[in-house]
């Protein structure tokens, strides 16, 4: 029954953006977060989605239409950009030169890269009302 | 009798099926190199129509609208193209999805209506 699989599909978006979500967070709190050495300054991360696919090995479910079963996250990458170096010679992080590292964190970048997780988020949540309602309107018939 | 549901039966099974294809295309609206797909309910019809054949052998394709084949499904053709390579503009895929909702209510108005009248006959009221 593929009005059920609207159902998989939809919370799979959700799954995926809420971890989107999560990311943003740990990003925009740790924006501020210093360190004494590049490496261990704070990274910012981000998910990466990619297109959940049928199991070869699933006959039943080997044609082109149900090729492609909602979303998933396959790892979340750390932003390879160097970390800020900031002259701070009161923090008590600083390196013998007076030098913090500061992650390279966009803050309005993230917010927006937020606000487009949230609007998807709840464009998934949409999606799976009408489903349910269809689904309702099934159960419904003949009464 | 099993033409009772007339052609309200498949049309719900296409509703259906394209409701999971939009669900996915909507899923997947910032999946990078992911390419929106769509049914066209003509070509599925017109198939469904010109190609009917009776099945022989249990083993045998059993129809263009069983939901094991269609091929009235196609590639979206993006209106603004993204950098990432991805064809999904979530409007017009919600305006899609309730298009097809829509469509989807009319198909169980329509068979509500023959239960009834059928259920009156049946009652002799």
């Amino acid at each position: 029954m593929s009005l059920s699989n609207v159902f998989d599909i939809a919370a799979s978006g959700m799954s995926a953006q809420s971890i989107r979500l999560n990311a943003i967070s740990s990003n925009i709190a740790n924006a501020d977060s210093a360190a004494s050495t590049p490496e261990a300054a704070y990274k910012s991360r981000h998910p990466v989605f990619e297109l959940i696919r049928q199991q070869a090995n699933d006959t039943a479910m080997q044609d082109d239409l149900n090729n492609g079963y909602g979303v998933q996250v396959t790892g979340i990458v750390e932003s390879p950009t160097p970390p800020q170096m900031r002259y701070e010679p009161e923090n008590p992080l600083a390196d013998k030169d007076g030098y913090v590292h500061y992650p390279d964190i966009n803050v309005v970048e993230e917010m927006a890269n937020m606000m487009a997780a949230s609007r998807a988020f709840q464009t998934n949540v949409d999606m799976m009302d009408t489903a349910k309602s269809m689904m309702q309107r099934v159960l419904a018939l003949g009464q | 009798m099993s033409d009772i549901f007339g052609i309200h039966e498949k049309s719900l099974m296409f509703s259906s099926k394209r409701a999971q294809l939009i669900a996915n295309n909507i899923a997947n609206a910032e999946t990078p190199w992911y390419l929106a797909r769509d049914l066209d309910f003509k070509t599925v019809f017109s198939q469904s129509q010109t190609a009917q054949m009776s099945q022989t052998d249990v083993a045998h394709h059993a129809g263009l609208l069983d939901g094991e084949g269609f091929s009235g499904l196609s590639y979206r053709i993006p209106l603004q193209p993204a950098q990432d390579g991805n064809t999904v503009d979530v409007q017009m895929e919600k305006s899609a999805y309730l298009d097809n909702a829509m469509h989807f209510q009319a198909s169980m108005r329509f068979l509500n209506g023959r239960i009834q009248s059928l259920m009156s006959a049946i009652k002799g009221e």
